[in-house]
């Protein structure tokens, strides 16, 4: 289990068998965070959906996200993946700025923002699968055309990642031949072809029939236990986020209200909002 | 005036030829525009400055003011000023303009339909814009609008008939150009009419059939 606070991971100069990243070597200088949120705030008209929002994720941490929804949760990992931009405030990514935003600032998308962007990947609450491609076309298409990888390696690893899914079978389905699991976990090897330093999940199971939800939480626990890449989760599977994070941060009106080990939050949560929150939620 | 079958007949093999005139200028007009229109589409989609404005113009003026007007203005009056083509390529590229305003429109609710998410996969995965649009965006843009894009191409076929008013020789102008020159025209107009028809007919037959193929899934 990680510290909660802002120490660095230990770790040594090997290679991550799945995302081919070397392990516990963040570029920054001992232990800086890889993502850090400075005053970040974002305004949706008078609507303030983050309020001067100041967060940071260590290297290799897994990181669940939990709170009513409409807490800006999921604006989080949407302005990381810049999706979104911030009204306001810094967002760095593994020592790269990728937003630095006054108020009234026109949002331009920069060089390095696009740089910066190719450190981070996303699964997304709906798959998001080009439904016109095959699912290992889906996987290799930015591998090909973003790193230029070549399509004869590119197709030897998407394979690859595809039976890690459990899915090496189903590499020249499309996406509308698949059910929702199947297609989330093809989304999460597209995801990781192009091996992200950190990887998002916004609510992945949400959208999923109960029964299917577990194949791909099964997924993502082998991912967190496997691999020292950093994983940042929106999510409202209570247990699995007990389970697999090294840390849960309750968030709610834009605000981090409290942050800790997942024992602390579930077991013994300090602050009034999160009990009630998780009564509300755990009841059924 | 009495039906001639045995007339009806000999004029058989020239409206023939007129009605391969209006095919071509249906295919080549089809071909002009569906580009021309996907190109203006993106342009507005795109916002790109200045230019959106431009193209955006264009599509009201183009829709705005009749397909006959156009033809007349460039085959009767661009040539004074120096642009002067024959009556079949004018014809073509006229009325490939003109249906380009109504498909940059047709493309724009292709275009609008694919989902957001797709966008944001994209993203996402920092594909580049131009492969975002190829690879991404417009097969499926497109993909939907095929139906839609086959009706405006039964349309222009009949349409077509409005060139031969700048004397393309196509199947209405032949039947025409029959009728002054034999004084009979029930068989040619009314033989023309038919032909007409038994194009367009089985055409739209395909398109609901295209229809049903590229419903939207889900």
């Amino acid at each position: 289990m990680h510290p909660s606070n802002d120490s660095g991971l230990p770790g040594g100069p090997r290679t991550d068998r799945i995302t081919g990243l070397p392990t516990g070597s963040a570029p920054i200088v001992d232990g800086g965070p890889i993502v850090a949120f400075d005053n970040v705030s974002k305004n949706w008209g008078d609507n303030q959906v983050l309020k001067a929002l100041n967060f940071n994720v260590n290297p290799g941490e897994k990181v669940s996200i939990i709170g009513p929804s409409g807490s800006g949760k999921t604006t989080i990992l949407r302005i990381l993946m810049t999706l979104e931009s911030p009204t306001e405030g810094q967002v760095h990514v593994d020592g790269d700025v990728l937003w630095d935003v006054k108020r009234g600032d026109k949002i331009r998308e920069t060089k390095v923002m696009r740089n910066t962007r190719r450190k981070i990947g996303m699964v997304f609450q709906g798959f998001n699968l080009f439904p016109h491609m095959t699912a290992l076309e889906n996987i290799i298409e930015a591998p090909v055309h973003v790193l230029g990888m070549n399509k004869a390696d590119a197709r030897e690893r998407g394979a690859e990642l595809l039976k890690m899914v459990g899915l090496g079978a189903h590499m020249n389905h499309t996406p509308p031949q698949m059910s929702g699991g199947q297609q989330q976990r093809v989304a999460i090897a597209r995801a990781l072809a192009m091996r992200p330093k950190v990887l998002l999940f916004d609510e992945p199971t949400s959208a999923l029939d109960p029964e299917l939800i577990g194949e791909v939480l099964n997924v993502i626990r082998n991912l967190a236990n496997s691999t020292d890449m950093t994983m940042l989760m929106v999510t409202h599977e209570m247990r699995f986020a007990e389970e697999i994070s090294d840390r849960v941060v309750m968030f709610d009106q834009g605000q981090v209200v409290e942050s800790g080990p997942p024992e602390q939050i579930f077991k013994n949560p300090q602050e009034e909002r999160t009990r009630a929150f998780l009564q509300a939620v755990l009841k059924h | 005036m009495i039906w001639d079958n045995a007339f009806a007949i000999s004029i058989i093999p020239m409206l023939l030829k007129g009605l391969w005139v209006t095919v071509q200028l249906t295919l080549l007009g089809t071909l002009i525009a569906a580009v021309l229109g996907l190109i203006a589409a993106v342009i507005r989609r795109l916002q790109v400055p200045v230019l959106s404005h431009i193209v955006t113009f264009m599509v009201i003026f183009v829709r705005g003011t009749p397909l006959l007007i156009q033809a007349y203005v460039a085959f009767f009056v661009l040539p004074i000023y120096g642009i002067s083509f024959n009556a079949f390529t004018t014809g073509v590229v006229i009325i490939g303009i003109n249906y380009s305003a109504y498909m940059a429109e047709v493309y724009r609710s292709g275009i609008q339909g694919v989902p957001t998410g797709q966008w944001e996969a994209a993203t996402a995965l920092s594909l580049p814009a131009a492969r975002t649009w190829f690879r991404v965006i417009l097969p499926q843009a497109v993909r939907t609008v095929i139906p839609m894009l086959g009706n405006y191409l039964i349309q222009m076929f009949k349409d077509s008939a409005v060139l031969s008013a700048i004397t393309v020789v196509e199947l209405m102008a032949t039947a025409q150009s029959i009728g002054t020159s034999t004084y009979r025209y029930l068989e040619p107009l009314t033989m023309a009419g038919a032909l007409f028809f038994l194009v367009s007919y089985p055409a739209s037959r395909l398109v609901n059939k295209l229809e049903r193929r590229y419903a939207p899934k889900q």
